[in-house]
């Protein structure tokens, strides 16, 4: 591989590799060939293995999933493979006639993407304002929200489903609903958002954003035209981090949504049971809130886009 | 298109530095001034002023008679071309040349037909579809003056648009920039610390000193009569030579002892700066440009119109030949050389055991010096530069035509 053969000349110059370099021309010339030999075949189907193994629990849940709870009580996934005949999509049709797995599923949805959204366009514009608008303070309420970094979940839990408790109005009981769950993660996926975004906003040319103003751009001109298709891929990784975490998280859904409200992660969690086997229901459940985000992650993927400020300034 | 005044125009950093001092600058309509100075010089500030990207701390800016103090870049319908393009990378070249006028909403047609014509007269046609990053330095550069073009803006200002193209490119790009600023005409400032770009490019130039303005005149005047030490220095390449003389003899017969040599001056070097004869038996500051050096071996030389010394280095730039030689005159030590010295990256200024000031002559090629030779360099003693030792302003005359520093600062 081209980067470890560039990389192995140049060490930093202490005085051991200075005297390597004076004797021991010869044994660099065979680690270099032996980088090459390993990169050429031997490095890379290592990888590919080590993938692949990586793959394996996930391929065993596809397969459980694929298979009645008979068989699955009777012999490991892996005999599929020496008897195609069990494959079934019988568990996938008994679980999606199960009316609260279904509404769990698009509770998940509903929690998911507005937590996404908000945190998304919240960030981006309050990382704009951090990184390039002058006002009093900018620093110190930086420092405020890198600071609240720090603070565990955990901590927040009891205080805010307190507060929760006395949200309603109308009918409308904060504790338990969807938009108490949404809320909090949008809370506390807003710190990291903003000091991710910001740090990249900054790193945009000045002169950019100087060129757009003489341009006639208002500041909001330049935030849509300018800085926000510049800032693509950390948005882009932003949005997906906050769609994976809220999309798995079993924690805040357990303390903030009720059984209306739950997402798939909390209805999964409810259907194990001690002493009997139902993994007819939890394979495929867990299949189907594993696919989603795979899904998100590789409609998003091309927008993580190398070099994308390549040519703007020289 | 428009005329643009600056009135007393300063600039203090909110930490109290002050970049800018009492700018005074009338730039007619259509007229292509050029900012030069020593980098720190304040020039790019004032132009970042004049742009709406720096406040004004002091005085005022009118662009086409409206006072723009308050404001806002863009508002002032004027358009910059970055030293560093400043290009969008996400668009391409004919958004890029386009965004000013989409972002004022005009419509798609004429934006269209606008931008075309901006690429043709730049030639750039063929690239449109492109992005900044798959073009060369000088396109990216022709992209930059294209969004500004395409505004038909009151004014441009342009801040170091070559510096980032190599030697050849930048020598195109300057003839390209002159024709298309004189075939538009619209009213330009140019800032460089190139003091070639500003000779070639300027109707008029200005040159900056510390936040301060030394002397606005057109690019011949600048060379030809400097108002001071700094700009004499500054202005010309090789530099001006710089010595400590003593002005002998009376007001017929004027004579100048330079380190143990002598040099006659005409009887017309006088009567041209009448403030000369009252400083007869005192120290001035000499300024001889080393194209006003001939080798005297080439050339008649006339008693009292020669320096003689060693050449210390000889430089053939085919075209003509550069020598270097050193004279036991006095180095001038004001706070002007100091500055150019800075500028120049050198730092020889200092006491020395013995007088010693180094000179370049610039020789016909026919030249035979070589190093180590002894060189009679024939001054053109109707060239000189006088300056005061105190104050480094030329010395000329109150009824002389020389300019004076006060009066510079009004424009002209």
């Amino acid at each position: 591989m081209s980067t470890a053969e560039e990389a192995a000349p140049t060490p930093a110059p202490t005085p051991a590799t200075a005297r390597d370099g004076a004797a021991g021309a010869p044994r660099r010339n065979l680690a270099a060939r032996l980088v090459g030999r390993l990169g050429g075949g031997a490095a890379q189907t290592l990888l590919v293995l080590v993938a692949l193994f990586w793959l394996v629990p996930t391929l065993g849940l596809l397969v459980a999933s694929l298979r009645s709870n008979a068989d699955n009580n009777a012999s490991g996934w892996w005999t599929v493979f020496t008897e195609p005949a069990q494959l079934t999509a019988g568990s996938y049709s008994a679980l999606l006639d199960k009316g609260d797995f279904v509404d769990s599923f698009w509770n998940t949805v509903l929690i998911t993407v507005p937590a996404t959204v908000l945190v998304v366009v919240i960030a981006s514009l309050a990382a704009y304002a951090f990184a390039w608008m002058e006002f009093p303070g900018r620093d110190w309420l930086f420092l405020a929200v890198v600071a609240l970094l720090v603070v565990p979940v955990q901590v927040a839990l009891i205080p805010v489903a307190k507060l929760y408790g006395h949200v309603e109005f109308g009918g409308f009981h904060m504790f338990g609903s969807i938009t108490g769950v949404v809320l909090f993660h949008v809370a506390f996926g807003l710190p990291f958002a903003i000091f991710l975004l910001r740090n990249f906003f900054a790193a945009i040319p000045r002169d950019l954003l100087e060129a757009a103003r003489m341009d006639g751009g208002s500041e909001w001109t330049i935030f849509r035209r300018v800085i926000f298709p510049l800032g693509g891929p950390a948005i882009a990784s932003l949005g997906i981090f906050q769609f994976l975490w809220v999309w798995n998280d079993l924690l805040v859904a357990l303390v903030f949504a009720d059984t209306e409200s739950q997402p798939m992660t909390k209805w999964l969690q409810s259907q194990m049971r001690q002493f009997t086997g139902n993994i007819d229901i939890l394979a495929p459940g867990a299949f189907l809130s594993l696919i989603v985000p795979l899904a998100v992650f590789f409609a998003f993927q091309r927008y993580f886009v190398e070099g994308v400020l390549a040519g703007s300034v020289k | 298109m428009a005329e643009v005044d600056l009135t007393s125009v300063g600039k203090v950093y909110p930490d109290g530095t002050r970049a800018v001092t009492d700018l005074g600058l009338h730039i007619a309509d259509g007229e292509f001034l050029v900012l030069v100075g020593p980098s720190g010089c304040g020039k790019t500030t004032a132009l970042r002023m004049v742009a709406g990207l720096e406040e004004i701390s002091e005085g005022e800016v009118a662009i086409g008679g409206r006072v723009v103090n308050r404001v806002p870049a863009r508002d002032r319908d004027v358009a910059m071309v970055f030293q560093s393009y400043a290009l969008y990378p996400h668009l391409s070249v004919r958004d890029n040349i386009g965004f000013g006028l989409s972002l004022r909403k005009l419509p798609k047609a004429e934006i269209r037909e606008k931008v075309d014509r901006a690429a043709e007269i730049l030639g750039l046609t063929e690239h449109l579809s492109r992005k900044p990053r798959n073009l060369s330095g000088g396109q990216r550069q022709r992209v930059a003056m294209g969004r500004a073009i395409v505004r038909e803006p009151q004014a441009f200002l342009m801040d170091e648009p070559l510096s980032n193209l190599d030697a050849k490119l930048r020598v195109q790009m300057r003839a390209e920039i002159a024709r298309i600023q004189r075939d538009l005409g619209v009213t330009t400032i140019y800032v460089t610390h190139d003091q070639t770009e500003a000779m070639t490019l300027g109707d008029r130039v200005a040159v900056m000193k510390k936040g301060e303005l030394q002397q606005v005149a057109p690019p011949q005047e600048l060379y030809d009569r400097p108002a001071n030490l700094f700009v004499a220095g500054f202005i010309g390449s090789p530099a001006m030579n710089l010595l400590k003389a003593t002005l002998a003899g009376d007001a017929g017969d004027a004579r100048l002892e330079i380190g143990g040599q002598t040099l006659a001056l005409p009887p017309g070097v006088l009567a041209e700066r009448p403030d000369l004869a009252s400083r007869l038996g005192g120290e001035v500051v000499v300024g001889i440009r080393p194209e006003d050096m001939e080798d005297a071996d080439l050339v008649e030389a006339p008693a009292g119109s020669a320096l003689t010394s060693t050449a210390d280095l000889v430089e053939a730039m085919g075209s003509d030949v550069l020598v270097h030689f050193a004279l036991e005159a006095d180095q001038v030590v004001t706070e002007d050389t100091r500055e150019l010295a800075r500028d120049a990256g050198t730092d020889v200024l200092g006491h020395l055991e013995r007088p010693r000031t180094d000179l370049v002559a610039r020789f016909s090629p026919r030249t035979r010096v070589k190093v180590g030779d002894p060189v009679t360099a024939r001054v053109d003693t109707g060239r000189l530069h006088f300056f005061d030792i105190e104050s480094g302003a030329a010395i000329w005359g109150s009824d002389a035509a020389g300019p004076s520093r006060e009066d510079e600062n009004e424009g002209q």
